[in-house]
């Protein structure tokens, strides 16, 4: 389908096997800069992989997927370089207990980007007021709800000054009342102009701010649609069993 | 019973046992924990690191060290480590190395292949994500270990790896074997010496009891405090 402007992100026929089983069926998409892509499906459809892919988290097997210009799956790529340009939110939301939250913030900045402590110290504390989360600074993770985890996890990696971010399941271990605080974070990032691929079940996020949704079943890319099309008139008959499912609850 | 002993040797031979004995001890156990903490920790990523040609030889090592008399490696490496030295050195005679590098050499490679398994098991405690995470971040091999796993998987293991050198503490009184005066040395020549064999026995006995027994109450303390909060 037509692209907005040019592709940060661009997954080109990728395909993964887990020995005999293949998890990615040649999986076609693009990404365009500021573009909110959702992708959806049952569990086990291969939705968390195939973003995993993306900051080479996850490797794979045949085809190519380019951030931004530079081949990921490329041994001559520097990995590390490239995935420190793209944010990864992740379902559990991974900071690191030891750490505290502004220590959480800085380190990468300092240890990977090179900035110096003050100048990372102030980004994090820019970026926790924007999560709504500055008297937290110097609390640990453990200390905070699961929510509030979420959300200085994003903050965390917005703190790289990423080209684009990628969420996987990102409210899926939390209860239902924090659900929202991580939402309309995602929700004013998304207003920003951030390019971002959401792996998430909340239909009504996809809604609002999604430009496009990416059905994925059993390993492929079913369903790629701009969103008003995706809900109102699903053309495979999969999709259309997913949404009965997902949206009668 | 007691009539017949004679506790004031002991009160005679304080200085002695705990200058000149407790002093090499305690210095063996700290010195040996710290290499042995040291070198473990690299046979553990070496174990873990996925390649044949690192985890096979690490393997090998833990399997052997852990498989041979502690007494018998002291003696061999006593009388090794010289000729090791001169081949590596190319010397015409063999290094004389001293009873105290050669006991120290001993301990810190027999102890790195314990430490080595109390840190596989600590740095498997940390989940997959969390190094998902630091990669997501930019970091590197050494950096995600450095700044992410080693210092929670070591916390996590801080009281299991204190509970190894209080096990330490205990066995580095084997260097009898090289005549060398650590704290049962001592109390055993003064032993000898005036034919005190109980009281000095029963001394050196109490002794290891009451500090091994202090630092383990010690460990759990300290492992409450250093939890990471979750």
């Amino acid at each position: 389908m037509k692209l907005a402007g040019p592709a940060v992100i661009a997954i080109r026929e990728v395909s993964k096997w887990y020995g005999p089983f293949q998890v990615l069926n040649r999986c076609s998409t693009d990404v365009a800069k500021g573009e909110v892509v959702v992708v959806c499906g049952p569990s086990g459809s291969g939705k968390s992989t195939l973003i995993k892919c993306v900051n080479g988290l996850e490797s794979f097997s045949e085809g190519t997927i380019t951030v931004d210009g530079v081949l990921v799956g490329d041994a001559k790529t520097d990995l590390p370089k490239l995935r420190a340009r793209i944010g990864m939110v992740f379902q559990h939301f991974e900071l690191f207990p030891h750490l505290t939250v502004m220590r959480n913030l800085v380190l990468a900045q300092i240890k990977v980007l090179g900035r110096s402590p003050e100048q990372a110290h102030e980004k994090g504390m820019a970026l926790l007021d924007r999560v709504g989360l500055h008297e937290h600074a110097h609390k640990f993770p453990g200390e905070l709800s699961g929510g509030q985890q979420q959300r200085v996890a994003i903050a965390r990696a917005l703190a790289m000054d990423p080209i684009a971010m990628l969420f996987d399941e990102p409210t899926s271990a939390l209860d239902p009342e924090m659900i929202k605080e991580v939402l309309d974070v995602m929700v004013a990032l998304a207003r920003d102009g951030m390019t971002m691929i959401v792996v998430t079940h909340e239909m009504g996020f996809a809604r609002q701010v999604a430009r496009r949704v990416v059905f994925m079943d059993k390993g492929e890319i079913v369903e790629d649609a701009p969103t008003a099309e995706f809900f109102g008139s699903p053309r495979s008959e999969r999709a259309q069993v997913f949404l009965s499912k997902i949206l009668q609850n | 019973m007691f009539s017949n002993f004679d506790f004031d040797v002991i009160a005679r031979s304080l200085p002695y046992l705990f200058y000149d004995g407790m002093t090499f001890t305690l210095t063996l156990t700290v010195l040996a924990t710290a290499g042995g903490i040291v070198f473990g920790t690299l046979l553990a990523l070496m174990r873990l690191s996925g390649f044949t040609l690192l985890a096979l030889p690490a393997a090998a090592y833990v399997n052997l060290m852990r498989s041979v008399p502690l007494v018998l490696m002291i003696f061999w490496f006593y009388f090794l480590v010289p000729y090791i030295g001169q081949w590596m050195t190319g010397a015409e005679r063999p290094i004389q190395v001293g009873s105290f590098m050669s006991s120290l050499v001993t301990f810190t490679l027999f102890e790195a292949a314990y430490f080595c398994e109390i840190m596989r098991a600590g740095i498997q405690s940390i989940s997959r994500g969390q190094v998902a995470a630091a990669q997501a971040l930019g970091m590197s091999y050494p950096q995600t270990m450095g700044y992410i796993v080693l210092p929670q998987a070591f916390r996590n293991m801080l009281s299991v790896l204190l509970t190894q050198t209080i096990i330490l503490f205990q066995d580095t009184s084997l260097v009898y074997v090289l005549s060398i005066t650590d704290f049962l040395g001592a109390a055993s020549k003064i032993a000898q010496r005036d034919g005190r064999l109980v009281e000095m026995y029963l001394f050196a006995a109490v002794v290891y009891f009451v500090i091994s027994l202090a630092a383990s109450q010690g460990v759990r303390v300290l492992g409450r405090c250093t939890a990471i909060i979750r």
